[in-house]
């Protein structure tokens, strides 16, 4: 496991450090030029966004439904990387929007309920911080009404008439514009398993170590 | 199914009795709504009028304001007396209690609403018995999913020492959508040429979002209310 996360590790940091070369010779996208180049960073880490809420909202599930212990851990990990690839997310496109549309932010059903989904991790956190003992199985209820927004981010754009760009431009980009995309998309996926693992099994350990403590104080 | 309604309703009664003997809840939670309304009266009127459309926007930001500080009450109630534990040791269904809950905190604050409105449409001059209908309908789908996702959070709270500030912190949030909804239909009703097919996509939005909380609280409150 943890040669694995090493690997995974020093992949990801090569192609993060090798990635601004091959966005640089990409092809310029002709109306909007230099400025569509924050997309090769923004949609991965909005797709990982939407995969951290999902892996948060079905591990609280699996704790609250089928007590199983570790999937709190799992939940926890994935509630934080959904913070910080939402923050990313949320920091690229307004820099896009900015040039695109002339506004860093419109309300529009996308862009509001993204920043919804964020908010839902921050009060998530802020509850597994200071909630106290308990907090665990508040924080799992808490999540599965935040992976209900998953979806509708999803569709939202496709749904409504909205100035966000549709689903549909991913799969119809040009080869030359694609390959830089789904080359960034890997190594931010390599980093999120990673970080995800690696923060997973500190809080099962963190967990483990509770237990034992409590398990001493009662012996 | 006849037990479950049953205890709802007992549950329910036995929370307006508490209210009706000290009215500590529904006279506290009406003088703060009214205050909100008053506070936003401050804050935008210009030389003795008000921007037009926004009679809608305070309406609901009344109405969400005063129902978390309704929901705290009440549970903050049951943790006072230690009652919660009690109440969850009755030999019934855990989402019976949280129906008969929910029910009781709606009728409380369908009273406020019945102040609340009829304020809102003096001060802000919105025409609120043009639609009366369709205004009802909105104001009792969006509380019924903002007191839905309120009750649950609440009552998982109550055992949290930092409960008063973390209910609002989690309770905004998740029912924002309920609230646009919310928002965007009373508005299509009180504007200058009322636009009664968008508002009656908002109350369709609006059973949506709370057929999901709804189903969603009552899964989830028996084990998160499980010690």
């Amino acid at each position: 496991m943890t040669k694995l996360n090493t690997l995974f590790i020093g992949l990801s940091a090569g192609m993060l450090a090798v990635a601004p070369w091959i966005i640089n010779a990409a092809p310029y996208e002709s109306t909007m030029g230099l400025v569509q180049k924050v997309f090769y960073f923004h949609f991965p880490s909005a797709i990982l966004f939407l995969v951290a809420a999902s892996i948060c909202g079905v591990s609280s599930g699996l704790f609250l439904f089928f007590k199983k212990p570790k999937a709190d851990g799992w939940a926890l990990a994935a509630a934080e990387l959904g913070l910080v690839f939402g923050a990313v997310t949320l920091v690229t496109g307004p820099l896009w929007a900015r040039k695109a549309w002339g506004v860093w932010w419109v309300w529009d059903p996308r862009l509001t309920s993204s920043l919804l989904l964020w908010m839902i991790f921050s009060a998530y956190l802020l509850l597994r911080k200071y909630g106290g003992p308990g907090s665990d199985k508040l924080g799992a209820g808490m999540a599965l009404f935040g992976m209900i927004n998953v979806p509708f981010i999803y569709v939202s754009v496709n749904v409504w008439r909205t100035l966000h760009p549709q689903t549909s431009v991913v799969p119809t980009l040009p080869t030359d514009m694609g390959i830089p995309l789904w080359f960034c998309f890997a190594a931010f996926t390599m980093l999120f398993v990673t970080l995800l693992n690696l923060r997973a099994r500190l809080e099962h350990q963190r967990a483990r170590v509770e237990a034992l403590y409590l398990a001493e104080d009662e012996a | 199914m006849g037990s479950f309604f049953r205890v709802a309703w007992h549950v329910m009664r036995k929370d307006l009795t508490v209210e009706v003997r000290s009215k500590e809840v529904l006279l506290t939670t009406l003088f703060f709504a009214v205050s909100v309304v008053l506070v936003f009266s401050f804050a935008i009127v210009r030389e003795g009028r008000a921007p037009d459309d926004v009679a809608a926007g305070i309406l609901w930001v009344a109405v969400s304001f005063s129902g978390t500080l309704a929901m705290g009450r009440t549970f903050e109630r049951e943790r006072y007396n230690d009652t919660l534990r009690a109440l969850l040791l009755a030999p019934t269904d855990r989402p019976a209690i949280y129906t008969g809950k929910l029910l009781g905190l709606l009728i409380l604050l369908a009273l406020v609403e019945m102040v609340l409105v009829p304020l809102v449409g003096l001060l802000f001059t919105a025409p609120i018995l043009a639609y009366p209908g369709r205004l009802a309908a909105l104001l009792a789908l969006g509380t019924l999913g903002f007191a839905a996702v309120g009750t649950l959070f609440a009552a998982m709270l109550v055992r949290v020492r930092s409960r008063d500030t973390l209910l609002p912190v989690l309770l905004y949030p998740v029912t924002i959508p309920v609230m646009i909804a919310g928002v965007r239909g009373t508005a299509a009703l009180f504007q200058a040429v009322p636009d009664e097919a968008m508002a009656q996509f908002w109350i369709g939005l609006l059973v949506f979002w709370d057929a999901i909380f709804v189903t969603l609280a009552l899964w989830t409150f028996e084990p998160v209310m499980t010690e």
